[in-house]
């Protein structure tokens, strides 16, 4: 049962996975039209409120919405400005008063969505927020490798890379987790965060025994500004030992697919060939993120009497066009 | 001065052992009479049926914010949120605007205290200069000034030989050094315990071991110098098992543990509720229990608040942008009961945290109900069921944990100096 706002892949059964999943092939082919538009969503408005700078997501949502008809808002609170003069409440008050029928939220910090979604009328979709989730990414990430291995039952799902800092991290490991995949993380020990066993996944040092039999290898951002120093001691040996590339991808399943939650930093988490070519999927991942977002703002932001307050959870998915 | 007959109350006096059904006349702000069927006289009767009776509480930790961050909470309405806790008395940190570090500003904290507060405050000092961690303050004029003791509280001193200098020169006025013990370089920009809840809320984890070594290196110093360390909120199994090591060797050491670490954990921050982000942060159940085992077990020797007044702006920020802290005078009695119901403590046992021991701590008068001991006495109701809604407390600020909790346990009347100062049906008298 899809709750108002989607907040986490943590709340979602099974079921609502699948189901949001089932109704992205459907939006699949209205990307492949060729007038990419259906009227689902007119008269509604979304507002994407980004407080943390995200080219791809952002547009990615405004992409989706629009392909659905829907008046697609852009607000970006500049993050200084916030600490100075409002509190993220406030916007999110002003915000309501505009009556938005769904309002997507990015935020560098943890938790910032759920507040929001606490206090708005409408119901809120969370791009990522902080280290906690980023649910829509994980969803089609699970879309792409569904997709490309007909199933996720039964599959091995190793993420390698800054599993502390990632978001993309822990809803990945709910989401695959979920439909039936065995998840793997694999970090230098100070990005492996304490307790993430309780996910529900095997957290490994080695990259190559977390990589045996996998059949999908999830690279992730390394922050090297951030991290460099910190968390390992430079990029050269955090190449050398958890990068990516054909000779490690041995260890893995000769089938086994590499993706990226993108930007990628070439030759460091992934080497310049696998960012490029097969069996890396990185760009499928962005094509199937619009029918996924398509999908998401359908179900979240579509329900027949309009989306504001409305709790009532619609029944099985059916596209008005 | 009024006399007041508390009638017919539950007696709890650690300080004599003291746990049976008897009155308590009060009388020129003194205890003038204790036993069975006392004559009232010309007594006020203050009917105390199925309550108990017990020294003041003394809260060793608060926040009071004034001079400087009235917006928060001033001496006024913080001494009248005590007393309606129970408090009779209140230690206030430092971390004002201006710091508290020279005698002026104590003095200043001391006067407003006087006439505007129906508790009485306790200054504690800064331990150096503007909190800043390097130069020490002029100790011998602030004790005379009236400090109870030093702090550098909400900030730690990180420089071990600035923190063996003040521990030093602190014997030359025999009053404790309150350590805020967080590893800063270890906390880093955690913000709740780390552990599988802050994994699995994404916020960045601010460790146990931080507060563990800090505790560890301040006993270590303790030792060395002889000085009086007080430990301001345990939080953690690890800092518990080191303090009682440390006092069975026979260091100067005591140790304070908050009602938010005894009753709460770091489940609680589930929904982001900034109210549940504290310094140091709500801890795993392990470290919990291993608090409340402590407070039994005398190892803490008190319980204390750490109110710490916010603004409802300032916790409708981000998780990590709220300033730390929750307002806990008027419900430190009721949280911590469940330690007295869960038979962690008894009655007696719980008043000497609440009460005899911080007042020992500081050498301040009180925690008795002794014949000629001062008449700071609170009444509570051990079942009284009640709603905590902050709005209709006595602080300005609101950021309270239990916001809506059904609690049990209330104080019914609050007594400073003979005067009664609160009493729960018509509120703060004063």
């Amino acid at each position: 049962m899809i709750g108002r706002d989607l907040l986490g892949i943590e709340d979602l059964e099974r079921a609502d996975i699948e189901r949001i999943l089932d109704t992205a092939e459907h939006m699949v082919e209205i990307g492949e039209r060729e007038v990419k538009k259906v009227p689902t969503l007119r008269g509604r408005t979304i507002v994407n409120l980004f407080f943390e700078a995200s080219t791809r997501t952002r547009a990615s949502f405004e992409i989706a919405g629009k392909r659905l008809s829907a008046d697609v808002v852009n607000f970006s609170p500049s993050s200084s400005s916030m600490k100075k003069a409002e509190s993220i409440l406030d916007t999110a008050r002003t915000l309501d008063a505009m009556e938005p029928d769904a309002v997507v939220v990015r935020h560098a910090v943890a938790g910032v969505p759920k507040r929001i979604a606490d206090v708005l009328g409408a119901p809120v979709i969370n791009a990522g927020d902080g280290a906690h989730e980023h649910p829509t990414q994980a969803l089609l990430d699970c879309f792409t490798v569904r997709r490309e291995k007909g199933r996720i039952d039964g599959l091995t799902v190793a993420i390698v890379g800054d599993i502390l800092h990632s978001r993309v991290a822990r809803s990945d490991i709910y989401a695959f987790s979920k439909l039936g995949a065995e998840v793997r993380v694999a970090a230098p020990p100070p990005m492996i965060p304490l307790g993430i066993e309780a996910l529900g996944v095997k957290s490994y040092t080695s990259l190559r025994e977390a990589l045996d039999g996998a059949d999908v290898v999830m690279a992730l951002r390394i922050q090297s500004e951030r991290l460099t120093g910190a968390y390992f001691p430079s990029t050269r040996e955090y190449s050398a030992t958890f990068g990516i590339d054909r000779a490690k991808l041995r260890f893995a399943k000769d089938d086994a697919i590499v993706m990226h939650p993108g930007p990628v930093n070439r030759g460091v988490e992934l080497s310049h060939d696998l960012a490029d070519h097969r069996p890396s999927v990185i760009l499928d991942q962005v094509r199937n993120g619009v029918a996924l977002r398509m999908a998401v703002l359908y179900l979240f932001a579509g329900r027949p009497g309009g989306a504001r307050r409305a709790r009532v959870n619609v029944s099985a998915g059916e596209l008005a066009s | 001065m009024s006399r007041i007959l508390i009638r017919g109350g539950r007696i709890l006096d650690p300080q004599a052992a003291r746990d049976e059904r008897a009155d308590l006349l009060l009388d020129d702000g003194r205890v003038a009479a204790i036993g069975a069927s006392l004559p009232a006289d010309d007594a006020q009767i203050l009917d105390a049926t199925g309550c108990w009776v017990a020294p003041g509480f003394v809260d060793l930790h608060a926040h009071l914010r004034e001079p400087g961050q009235e917006y928060k909470e001033d001496i006024g309405t913080g001494g009248r949120a005590a007393v309606a806790g129970g408090f009779t008395a209140v230690a206030c940190m430092a971390n004002t605007h201006p710091v508290n570090d020279d005698p002026a500003t104590t003095d200043y904290i001391i006067d407003r205290a006087r006439h505007d507060s129906p508790a009485r405050v306790y200054p504690v000092a800064a331990a150096t200069r503007g909190l800043q961690g390097e130069v020490m303050t002029e100790m011998v004029a602030l004790v005379r000034a009236g400090a109870v003791a030093f702090s550098d509280d909400g900030k730690t001193i990180m420089d071990s030989g600035v923190m063996r200098r003040v521990l030093e020169y602190s014997k030359l006025v025999g009053v404790p050094v309150i350590t805020h013990a967080e590893d800063r370089t270890l906390v880093g920009n955690g913000v709740l315990n780390e552990g599988p809840v802050s994994t699995r809320l994404g916020l960045p984890g601010n460790p146990a071991i931080a507060e563990v070594v800090h505790v560890a290196r301040d006993l270590a110093l303790a030792e060395f110098t002889g000085a009086h360390l007080h430990v301001a909120h345990v939080s953690t199994r690890q800092a518990v098992e080191l303090i009682r090591r440390a006092r069975e060797r026979g260091v100067s050491v005591t140790a304070e543990v908050a009602p938010h670490h005894l009753t709460l954990t770091d489940e609680a921050a589930s929904g982001y509720d900034t109210n549940t982000k504290v310094a140091p942060p709500l801890r795993s159940a392990d470290d919990r229990d291993a608090c409340r085992a402590g407070l039994a077990d005398g190892t803490l020797d008190a319980i204390a608040t750490d109110h710490a007044p916010h603004a409802q702006h300032e916790k409708e920020l981000d998780f990590t942008e709220a300033p730390p802290g929750m307002i806990g005078f008027e419900t430190a009695a009721a949280v911590t009961l469940e330690l007295v119901r869960d038979d962690l403590l008894s009655p007696l046992e719980w008043v000497r945290r609440l009460s005899t021991n911080p007042a020992r701590i500081v050498a301040r008068p009180g925690g008795s109900l002794a014949v000629g001991a001062v008449a700071d006495v609170t009444v509570l109701d051990p079942e009284r069921a009640w709603r905590y809604d902050p709005s209709k407390g006595y602080s300005k600020s609101r950021n309270s944990p239990w916001i809506g909790a059904e609690l049990v346990g209330r104080v019914v009347a609050t007594i400073v100096g003979g005067r009664l100062v609160y009493d729960v049906e018509r509120g703060v008298l004063v």
